[in-house]
């Protein structure tokens, strides 16, 4: 009888709240020189999800991509990631790739820091190539590629490796509208092939709509989350997407809540929540 | 070949050629005698008579730089590698390196000379001068890493061995072979200037000392030759390292390469 009811209780608990991927708890940031990056952040991140931080410049969106890759500690609260399997990999806002290096060795890198030979990794690499359409340009140098190329690099070599997690901090910024628009169309895409949770910075209400289940709008001075947005659509999206009423209205919601963000007037505080 | 080619090229030989002859015209026209200045001729006719020994001590000089020159980028890339791997080691050596540096080689060299055998004492002087360009270029060169990429191999969990032999020595190339450029250049002088300090008390069979030798004979047109040597040597120097810098750096790095237009 009690081990009925135990099971009975564990399926309830299962079913009625999946425990998060990673969770942040009271997150805060304190750098020596006095500045407040981060204050008080709560926020929990299911797997398998798309979600944007998105914020106007000083919001510590950055700051969050950096703790949870475990590159700073935060000074307040905790993040916890409740399964052991929570693979990361990072995107930069620069390609940051090896200038020494091919394109293939750049991505092999993760690999290769893992002791993979290369011959073991060729099949991966050269697969992670062809996903992102750099088939042929494995001999390339990063000096040799345009700028969207040298980003598509960047995220074969965040993919090559399957990560669970994939932390993208404002990647396609310094890219024209254009290339922009067709990497975030393959990012969709990829996404939805590797079933990977997507954490991703941006200043750009219509990149974060379009790409995410879930979009946290922060505001700066102490960088802190003001509200959140859900895109009533499922991933993967296209062309359709882009032209449709749901879309439209998602992203003037998405913008009302950055202005107010911005503001940072009391008014603009009231409209938030 | 394209105009701007030819102008790159043919002008540089042009205005070489003709300040040769200029040279050689000024000489004739004036009579000036060979012991005030030779015409380039005669320095040519000199380079050919005394080659037997002036080939001697351009081997010498060669030998000297060139040794120096190894000794210097192997030291110089090592204590920039300890300094990378171990930080108080820099904090306490590198004020040494800069008196070292500061210090006009000039001044050192009679002290060297009184302590050392004088080939030695030479090859010191030639090694201390070369060698700072060297270390410092390549301590800052391994230091000079992208942060992002330190990140990223930090992500990835690298060791200290890899992130240093993957990452921080590849960075530092550039910085490196520059280093190498100005100490070939510099390996030269301090021989050139250390045989000179020790002149007469030398073994006496570099191209300094031949100058200095000449001079006391009032043989002028050789003076003239050896320095012709002297340079020659500099220019080959520059163009081994610069040579060895280009085809190191030519895929990947932009000071190898044209701008596109």
């Amino acid at each position: 009888m009690a081990v009925t009811i135990e099971t009975r209780t564990e399926i309830l608990v299962t079913v009625g709240t999946p425990p998060p991927l990673v969770r942040l708890e009271g997150v805060g940031k304190l750098f020596p020189n006095g500045t407040e990056a981060l204050r008080d952040v709560h926020l929990d991140i299911q797997r398998g999800e798309f979600v944007s931080l998105l914020g106007p410049s000083g919001c510590g969106k950055s700051t969050v991509l950096r703790l949870l890759a475990g590159l700073a500690t935060p000074t307040a609260g905790g993040i916890h990631w409740p399964s052991t399997d929570h693979e990361l990999s990072f995107v930069f806002q620069e390609p940051t790739l090896m200038p020494w290096a091919n394109v293939f060795d750049n991505v092999w890198l993760p690999l290769r820091l893992r002791s993979q030979s290369r011959s073991a990794a060729r099949p991966r690499i050269e697969e992670m190539l062809a996903k992102v359409g750099l088939s042929g340009f494995s001999k390339s140098y990063p000096r040799e590629l345009s700028g969207g190329m040298k980003m598509r690099v960047s995220i074969a070599r965040a993919l090559v490796t399957r990560p669970a997690v994939i932390l993208m901090d404002e990647p396609f910024a310094a890219l024209d509208e254009i290339t922009r628009t067709k990497l975030n169309d393959d990012l969709v895409q990829l996404k939805c092939e590797s079933d990977a949770t997507v954490i991703f910075v941006t200043h750009s209400v219509f990149e974060s709509v379009y790409l995410s289940n879930r979009v946290v709008v922060m505001a700066p001075r102490p960088g802190r989350i003001l509200s959140e947005v859900t895109v009533p659509a499922p991933l993967p999206r296209d062309e359709e997407f882009r032209l449709s009423h749901d879309y439209a209205e998602t992203c003037r919601e998405t913008s009302r809540m950055l202005r107010a963000a911005m503001e940072e007037t009391p008014a603009g505080k009231a409209l938030a929540e | 070949m394209n105009r701007r080619r030819l102008i790159r090229y043919v002008l540089p030989t042009v205005a070489f050629l003709a300040t040769i002859a200029l040279w050689e015209a000024v000489v004739r026209i004036n009579h000036i005698p060979p012991v005030i200045l030779p015409a380039p001729s005669l320095i040519e006719q000199t380079l050919v008579k005394d080659w037997g020994t002036l080939f001697g001590s351009l081997l010498v000089t060669l030998k000297i730089t060139l040794e120096a020159l190894i000794v210097a980028t192997i030291g110089g890339t090592l204590l920039a590698l300890i300094f990378a791997i171990w930080r108080p080691i820099e904090y306490a050596f590198f004020p040494f390196a800069v008196i070292l540096q500061v210090t006009p080689v000039i001044a050192i060299a009679p002290l060297l000379l009184i302590y050392l055998d004088p080939r030695v004492a030479v090859l010191v002087c030639a090694f201390l001068v070369a060698f700072f360009p060297i270390l410092a270029n390549t301590t800052l060169g391994l230091s000079s890493v992208d942060h992002n990429l330190l990140d990223l191999f930090q992500m990835y969990k690298a060791s200290r061995t890899r992130q240093l032999l993957w990452l921080r020595i590849p960075s530092a190339l550039p910085y490196f072979l520059a280093g190498l450029r100005i100490g070939g250049g510099l390996a030269l002088i301090g021989a050139i200037v250390a045989e000179i300090a020790a002149g007469s008390a030398g073994e006496g069979s570099g191209l300094a000392f031949r100058i200095v030798e000449s001079g006391y004979r009032l043989n002028i047109p050789r003076m003239f030759a050896s320095l012709v040597l002297i340079s020659l040597t500099g220019v080959a120097i520059f163009l081994l390292t610069s040579g060895i810098s280009y085809l190191m750096l030519r895929r990947w790095h932009d000071s190898a390469r044209g701008r596109e237009s």
